[in-house]
């Protein structure tokens, strides 16, 4: 019998190291014959900690949100008294949430110890390598991936194979095979989390490419942000050339290929395949102009092809089963499934793997749970800075490149972060502009100062500053920006405010000419009144108050003084009497 | 002075620039494995200001023209990269960086309000450390954890599902932790906020 402890960088989070030595404690302790053991993540972050409890017949229990005391209750009442143990377990609910989705990417993620390479083979790990180098040529390897129809799942969407067959064809004996793990997309996780759960997936994926090409060296660039995807990375890799699946003559084909990290160092804009390439070369992150393409002159102006984590963990998968069953999966133009990273004000957050095709509704509202609270839905960002928001009128969208971009936001690698009316849509786009201002590289005036002009703008609309004509300004950067950059940064970077205007310009008329935040997001537009009716003068308000606004004897109405007023909201918060009124 | 004190690539000089003075120990010392790693393979300028900053906790300028002259780089160009990437810092940090993310999620689940807490409790705003140089306070893009947002990292540590509370209460349980090993804050305040 073993233990199994979710130890991605959620479960950590929520406290899966105090657990795990909570469990080794009571063991001890006991001096039970069960091991303890750990795996990545299974993708219902919002459980963390969850502990597998497996038989040695195989059978599996699972429980969640785990604490340190219900390790004592986990081994005292179900292991040793057999006992049902019903409040702690996952819910059928919960489990359902799992059923629905098609694991492809993820579908050793929580299973499997990410630190063994013994449980990686266990599942056929490798074998799809091994048939790619023994058996198939090069030309057979990409019309595989040709007819699983596989596209980058960075974000563009561009056909893999095509890059592959451009790198191969591209002259020369040395020739660079590379991964971009710079996650920087605010608010996706896939590929740390692959990075933490299945790392020899990657490390397969890219073998199997490497082949392909025709290269010798693999660099996978992570984001330095991902300590423990980094350290789970390196003893895969460690563990793979012990295993002779990476150096010399492997699987005794004179293949050679090895692999490397480089950790980055904090630059969105890396996304970017020039600027990656820039920053792999020690430079600054810079993007330069294409052609010529990475495929002809990249690493060391060397052929070097570049995809995405999600994109290296569908390949094993495609070998094993046949480039035609992934083809079978999702609609006619987008194949295959998609990870998602769903979160915000969504019930059920965390990653879930679905078939393309299914619709916006199908994900955060039958995978996802609904709403939190059950506020109403206001609308869903996808792709990050570079995407846009989704308003609820258009949740019935398939999940499908061309679908997605028809909405003015774009599938991106798989953010996915709800919003509820809570959410204001003008302090959204002005978060995003923010981002994409800090992370502009500066090289194109319009990305560098055009974004900055739009911040300030977006600022002062959202601290009720905002003038008339100030949409029409910022319509006219956008486009100008859009065509003014050499980058896929810049010329996406206006998208969160063009969907914006284009989907709650009524919210931005608000502010501007009403001062007006109806999600009460932004606070300098807000006004704290107490009502007469409701308030007993019970003082709570007035003790908290950190500037003294608030006047008023014991059980008599209270008032605030707008003059003094911060906005900061304190008094909302400690009245119990649903008394002060927000407008 | 002697050859064996801090010769790497090169003998130091009386006015060879590198901050040694000519005249005494190397004081950048313990890159120098790392140099012998990196130094001459083409392209490793981030990996050797990475495995720098691991050591000296920041990039002062001296040890970026140490670098700068032990791998024949132009300092100008060794600053360029460390200013262009987040990761690097040019101040000392406190005993705990605080890092707190300011992704989608967090935002949307109320990063503002943790940030308020944070500044609020240590009297400090982002990018600052405070006199007792324990604490230091860093806005940070997406840590990946958006689905136990808002979230916040302290030095290698998580922490997810943040309240105004919750933050006060790690932050205060930190402050006790160190106050009972006053060995362990080395950093004076002096030194951090010179």
């Amino acid at each position: 019998m073993k233990v199994i402890i979710g130890s991605g960088s959620c479960g950590i989070a929520a406290g899966a190291h105090k657990v795990q030595t909570a469990f080794e404690a009571i063991i001890a302790e006991k001096g039970l014959a069960l091991s303890v053991e750990q795996t990545g993540c299974i993708g219902t972050c919002y459980l963390e900690p969850i502990v597998d409890v497996v038989d040695d017949a195989g059978n599996k229990v699972t429980f969640v949100n785990v604490t340190t005391d219900d390790a004592r209750r986990i081994i005292d009442d179900y292991v040793i008294a057999q006992q049902e143990l019903a409040d702690l377990r996952i819910s059928q609910d919960d489990l359902t949430m799992i059923g629905k989705q098609q694991r492809i990417v993820l579908r050793n993620s929580g299973i499997i110890d990410p630190e063994q390479i013994d449980d990686y083979l266990a599942v056929d790990g490798y074998a799809a390598a091994r048939k790619c180098l023994t058996e198939m040529t090069p030309e057979a390897i990409i019309e595989t991936v040709k007819i699983a129809g596989l596209k980058g799942r960075g974000g563009a969407g561009f056909p893999t194979w095509f890059k592959w067959d451009a790198a191969k064809k591209s002259p020369g004996t040395t020739k660079y095979m590379v991964c971009n793990a710079d996650e920087g997309d605010p608010g996706a996780f896939m590929d740390r989390s692959v990075l933490e759960s299945d790392p020899h997936a990657l490390i397969e994926g890219m073998l199997i490419g490497a082949r392909a090409i025709g290269a010798n060296e693999g660099i996978v660039y992570v984001r330095a942000e991902y300590p423990l995807a980094i350290v789970r990375l390196q003893k895969a890799i460690d563990q793979a050339r012990e295993k002779g699946y990476l150096g010399n003559d492997i699987f005794g084909t004179g293949f050679a290929f090895d692999l490397r990290i480089k950790a980055g160092a904090g630059a969105f804009v890396c996304g970017e395949e020039t600027a990656l390439i820039a920053s792999l070369e020690g430079e600054r992150g810079m993007p330069r102009l294409k052609p010529p393409f990475p495929a002809q002159k990249g690493y060391w102006n060397k052929p070097t092809n570049i995809n995405n984590v999600e994109t290296f963990a569908n390949v094993p998968w495609i070998f094993r089963n046949g480039g035609a069953a992934y083809a079978a999966l999702g609609t006619k133009e987008s194949k295959g499934t998609k990870v998602f990273a769903l979160t915000g004000k969504v019930k059920k957050g965390g990653l879930v793997e679905i078939p393309m095709g299914l619709t916006l509704k199908d994900v955060i509202f039958d995978i996802g749970g609904g709403i939190k609270q059950d506020k109403a839905f206001k609308a869903v960002q996808m792709g990050g800075p570079s995407g846009g928001c989704i308003p609820a009128s258009l949740l019935d969208t398939q999940i499908d490149y061309a679908e997605i971009t028809k909405t003015g936001a774009i599938m991106g690698s798989g953010g996915m972060v709800v919003m509820d009316e809570t959410t204001c849509m003008v302090d959204m786009a002005r978060f995003f502009l923010d981002f994409t201002c800090k992370e502009s590289c500066g090289k194109c005036t319009y990305c560098r100062v055009g974004t900055t002009r739009m911040l300030e703008i977006l600022n002062r609309i959202t601290q009720g500053e905002g003038r008339d004509g100030d949409i029409e300004l910022l319509e006219e950067l956008c486009y100008k920006i859009k065509d003014g950059s050499l980058c896929g940064l810049g010329q996406t970077a206006p998208n969160p405010v063009l969907t914006t205007i284009k989907y709650f310009r009524n919210e931005y008329e608000d502010h501007i000419y009403h001062h007006k935040c109806t999600a009460r997001s932004c606070k300098p537009l807000l006004t704290y009144t107490i009502d007469k009716d409701k308030c007993v003068g019970c003082g709570a308000c007035k003790k908290n108050c950190p500037v003294a606004a608030i006047t008023g004897e014991k059980k008599l109405v209270h008032e605030i003084n707008q003059d003094i007023c911060i906005k900061c909201g304190k008094c909302f918060t400690v009245c119990k009497f649903d008394s002060v009124i927000i407008d | 002075m002697s050859q064996e004190i801090h010769d790497h690539h090169h003998a130091h000089e009386p006015d060879c620039g590198c901050g040694c003075h000519g005249d005494q120990p190397n004081p950048f010392e313990e890159l120098s494995p790392v140099l012998d790693r990196y130094a001459d393979i083409p392209g490793s300028l981030i990996t050797i200001l990475q495995k720098a900053q691991e050591l000296y906790g920041f990039l002062s300028v001296e040890l970026m023209r140490y670098i700068a002259l032990e791998t024949h780089t132009a300092i100008a160009k060794v600053y360029g990269v460390a200013t262009f990437y987040t990761q690097f810092r040019f101040k000392p940090v406190g005993k705990y960086l605080i890092m707190l993310c300011q992704g989608t999620a967090c935002h949307v689940n109320g990063s503002k309000q943790v940030e308020e807490a944070v500044m609020d409790y240590l009297d400090i705003t982002e990018g600052e450390t405070t006199p007792d140089g324990l604490f230091t306070l860093n806005n940070v893009a997406c840590l990946g954890c958006c689905s136990l947002s808002p979230v916040m990292m302290i030095n290698d540590d998580t922490y997810g599902q943040l309240t105004r509370d919750k933050v006060t209460h790690i932050l205060a349980e930190l402050k006790e932790k160190a106050g009972q090993d006053p060995m362990d804050s080395e950093i004076s305040a002096q030194e951090v906020n010179a």
